[in-house]
């Protein structure tokens, strides 16, 4: 039995006035493919879905989207690990408005990026050369820095979805302890007051779906710990 | 055409991957109008992919490390047809571009002195070729790339860059005169079609990897600036030229590293011979990548691929250890288990030769300035044309680009490409504006799909196209097979000029886009296929079956490809660096 039943996201402003799921019979040749291939299918049957994708590889973060319930990435999904039943349910992101079917507006997730001041922040002249750091300081960048903003950690978060314009949310949280970790950034105590206020980082509720759900393997919910330790030592 | 919005810049940059944010970068900080424009969210251009690392002779793994000695191994990588003032201009500048990226943030990997981690790469030498093998290229683990990307994109938001995220420019206008002063670009989330005015107009468009049936290249890498470029009528150089990467996972095309075998790693057959020792005796896995992908398919071609049907070969890694692996080459671990099913510290990587990257393009000099050719054959400035990255052809790669260049290349001449351009707008630009007519002829190909009723689709072409593409301008090539294919991409062409656009809908159509990517698939296509056919030698890439050896008397030259008559011209290289000797052309063995 190679033939599966996808069933779709479709909203078009232009000409639906209300969201519906379209059904699709998708052959497979019996094959593994990843959820991005099934979708190269479908649009053949329907060149109207849209959706987006660059790499194919999971490096560039355009495809997040949810899958049978769960967010990921749908070039690096197979269909084994998601497919129940022999069906898959394609849904966009949730919790951020849709631009059309699996499209979602990333606007308001990369605001809070760009709130914590994603960059390094280092006023002393730079030497000649490279700046240096350790092996060891390097190595507390790792599980940070490879983030690549997807958003499928913050729309899977409860308390993103009730506050997405106060708490920064999972994402931007990790970049923000990515610059506090980095041996080489100066701004640390105006990053900390950045966030302090009682939303920021404290709506964080510990309830781990980030990290459920990150494609890259990564753990914002250590790293929002981490931040909190910072704060509160701070205010001690 | 006159209710069209229009934006005016003073400069605008199409294409936010490496190159193009790194221009930016240097333009927002002059306090110049500057737009970047990208058709995916810059952090999703592919530079993201790129993996092992950025070559540059920064003198950490080796004290007295010399760019020259890099210089040297560029030139004789690139089969003698690389400019020898680009690659001196590149090599030297390099190691300050390294620096900057540094100081921006990069999270470079690190010795333990605290300086930047290098590499072994394949064709990388010390002493000019008499030093053995160098380790020159810098490295944040495996995903150089995407360190990169987002460090320059981090940067541009510190430097408060004005972004267009999202937009699709289609095409050139170009004025009376035939200046370029800015794009005809598509709002993709909501149809709308705007004239983008600028002084300044900088293809940093990337490659065209996906003419290819298989290919490392994104999905969104379809060669639209050198599509617009030819459609404009501006020549592309050195278009034969495309590097087929040893290492594309088999069946999946994805890339693993050169850096596998910088690390230890080699190639094997099906007899478990490491079979480089015998094409290359030196530098054997690390000789240059055209050198590598002939002789793996010398292997298969003889009856020693691996697999049942006999046609890949195995990248061995296992010896190299659960630590290293996870350490330097976690990303390559991660890639090998989605799409290869195997564990590379159990298992060897089934590999193949893939289509990777596009030594060609739009020639410049190097202030990323494109050049033409005036009726005498001499070089001619276009004015208001830039270009910069891997739709530049500058040329630092010649015919055979190392690896680890490509990073380099793009921060080198992003940056000066920016410098050059605050300097001509403070000394000031003033070119005419274009017509309504200038404007309606930008605008000639949009419509033409949006008026299309009828006719064949747009996926099934672009399959035919590239199957075109992958049979009969691959690693090895001849004269019949080419002459076969350039005449089904004639046919081909007709039938694109008739395709349809089923879907007319504004927003995030994503439908469009992709009819439109087609038209450019299709120029890079011929462009490539016809140059292919007229460069009668084999040199670096290009490697041909009826002209098996190197012919300097005739072809010591960039090729040049003419659009409006199909022909194909010939263009000096530059054997003038200006603080070096030159280095004269040597039989290429390593
Ligand atoms: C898998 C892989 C690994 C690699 N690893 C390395 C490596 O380790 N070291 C190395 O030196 N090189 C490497 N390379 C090569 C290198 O990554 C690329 O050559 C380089 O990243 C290209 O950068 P770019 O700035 O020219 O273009 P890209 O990064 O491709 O960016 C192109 C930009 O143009 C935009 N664009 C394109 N068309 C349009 C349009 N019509 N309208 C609007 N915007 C448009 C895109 O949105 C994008 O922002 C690798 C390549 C691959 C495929
Ligand atoms: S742990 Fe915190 S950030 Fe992660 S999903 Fe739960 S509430 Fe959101
Ligand atoms: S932390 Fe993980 S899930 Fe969240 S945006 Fe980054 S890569 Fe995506
Ligand atoms: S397409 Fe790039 S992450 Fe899936």
């Amino acid at each position: 039995m190679s033939t599966l039943q996808v069933s779709v996201y479709r909203y078009n402003p232009e000409t639906d006035s209300a969201p519906y799921m379209q059904e699709f019979q998708v052959d497979t040749k019996g094959r593994d493919l990843m959820v991005l291939d099934v979708l190269h299918l479908t649009k053949e049957q329907d060149s109207s879905m849209a959706y987006r994708r660059s790499c194919r590889e999971g490096v560039c973060g355009s495809d997040g989207m949810n899958m049978n319930g769960k967010n990921g990435l749908a070039c690096i999904t197979p269909l084994s690990e998601v497919v129940k039943n022999n069906k898959l349910v394609l849904r966009p992101l949730p919790g951020l408005p849709v631009i059309r079917d699996l499209v979602v507006d990333m606007g308001i997730f990369y605001k809070q990026y760009e709130r914590i001041q994603p960059y390094l922040q280092n006023d002393t002249p730079a030497p000649a050369i490279e700046r240096l750091q350790s092996p060891e300081d390097r190595d507390k960048l790792d599980g940070l820095y490879e983030c690549i903003l997807c958003a499928c950690c913050s729309t899977s978060c409860p308390s993103f979805w009730w506050n997405p314009d106060k708490f920064v949310g999972p994402a931007g949280l990790l970049q923000s302890y990515r610059f506090l970790a980095d041996s080489r950034d100066e701004a640390t105590s105006e990053r900390l007051a950045e966030l302090e206020d009682p939303f920021s980082v404290f709506r964080c509720r510990g309830i781990m779906n980030c990290v459920a759900v990150c494609p890259k393997g990564l753990n914002p919910t250590r790293a929002i710990g981490k931040i909190r330790e910072m704060l509160l030592a701070n205010a001690t | 055409m006159s209710n069209m919005r229009s934006l005016s810049f003073d400069a605008i940059i199409i294409g936010g991957g490496g190159s193009g944010l790194r221009a930016a970068l240097e333009l927002a900080k002059s306090g110049k109008k500057t737009a970047v424009l990208s058709k995916v969210f810059p952090t999703r251009s592919h530079t993201v992919s790129a993996q092992g690392g950025i070559t540059c002779a920064i003198a950490s793994a080796d004290p007295n490390d010399d760019w020259r000695w890099h210089m040297y191994d560029t030139v004789k990588g690139g089969d003698y047809i690389a400019d020898q003032d680009a690659a001196e201009y590149m090599c030297s500048e390099g190691p300050k571009a390294v620096f900057e990226l540094e100081h921006m943030g990069l999270p470079f990997s690190r010795f333990d002195n605290g300086r930047i981690y290098q590499r072994p790469f394949g064709g990388q030498s010390k002493n000019f070729g008499e030093g053995g093998q160098a380790a020159r290229t810098c490295a944040a683990a495996d995903r150089t790339g995407h360190a990169l990307l987002h460090t320059l994109y981090q940067n541009n938001l510190k430097n408060n860059t004005t972004f267009l995220n999202e937009w699709y420019a289609v095409d050139l206008v170009k004025n009376a005169n035939g200046d370029v002063v800015g794009c005809i670009a598509l709002d993709i989330e909501t149809g709308e079609v705007v004239h983008v005015k600028s002084k300044a107009t900088v293809l940093a468009t990337g490659g065209a990897g996906r003419i290819y049936a298989s290919t490392t290249n994104a999905l969104i890498n379809t060669g639209d600036g050198i599509g617009m470029a030819l459609r404009a009528g501006f020549p592309m150089q050195d278009m034969e030229m495309w590097q087929f990467h040893p290492t594309g996972i088999y069946g999946a095309g994805t890339l693993v590293t050169e850096g596998c075998r910088g690390e230890g790693g080699y190639l094997v057959n099906k007899d478990g011979e490491r079979f480089m020792e015998r094409y290359a005796p030196n530098a054997k896995d690390l000789a240059g990548r055209d050198v590598v992908a002939r002789s793996m398919v010398m292997e298969i071609l003889e009856g020693r691929g691996c697999g049942d049907k006999a046609d890949h070969v195995f990248l061995k890694l296992d010896h190299l250890g659960e630590e290293v692996l996870g350490k330097r080459l976690p990303g390559i671990v991660e890639l090998s288990k989605t799409f290869a099913h195997v564990d590379p510290a159990k298992e060897p990587i089934p590999v193949v030769p893939t289509c990777h990257y596009m030594m060609g393009g739009i020639p410049t000099n190097v202030h990323g300035q494109a050049v033409m050719q005036d009726a005498d054959g001499n070089d001619q400035i276009v004015n208001g044309l830039f270009a910069c990255g891997e739709a530049a052809c500058v040329s630092v790669h010649g015919a055979n680009r190392l690896g680890g260049n490509s990073l380099l290349d793009l921060v080198v001449f992003g940056r000066a490409a920016g410098m050059f351009i605050e300097g001509a707008l403070n000394e000031g630009i003033d070119y005419l504006e274009a017509t309504d007519s200038d404007v309606d002829a930008a605008m000639k190909r949009m419509s033409r799909w949006n008026e299309s009723n009828g006719g064949e689709s747009v996926p099934d072409l672009k399959a035919e196209l590239q199957d075109i593409m992958q049979n009969a301008f691959g690693v090895f090539r001849q004269e019949d097979n080419m002459q076969e294919g350039v005449k089904k991409l004639a046919e081909l062409r007709e039938r694109i000029a008739n395709a349809h656009l089923g879907d007319k809908s504004n927003a995030f159509n994503t439908a469009r886009v992709e009819a439109l990517e087609l038209d450019n698939l299709m120029e890079v296509a011929e462009a490539t296929a016809i140059s292919a056919l007229e460069r009668k030698e084999s040199r670096g890439a290009h490697s041909r079956y009826d002209y098996p050896d190197r012919d300097d008397v005739n072809w010591l030259k960039h090729s040049l490809y003419f659009p409006a008559e199909k022909v194909l011209g010939k263009r000096d290289v530059n054997f003038t660096p200006k603080t070096v000797d030159t280095f004269e052309p040597k039989v290429r063995t390593y």
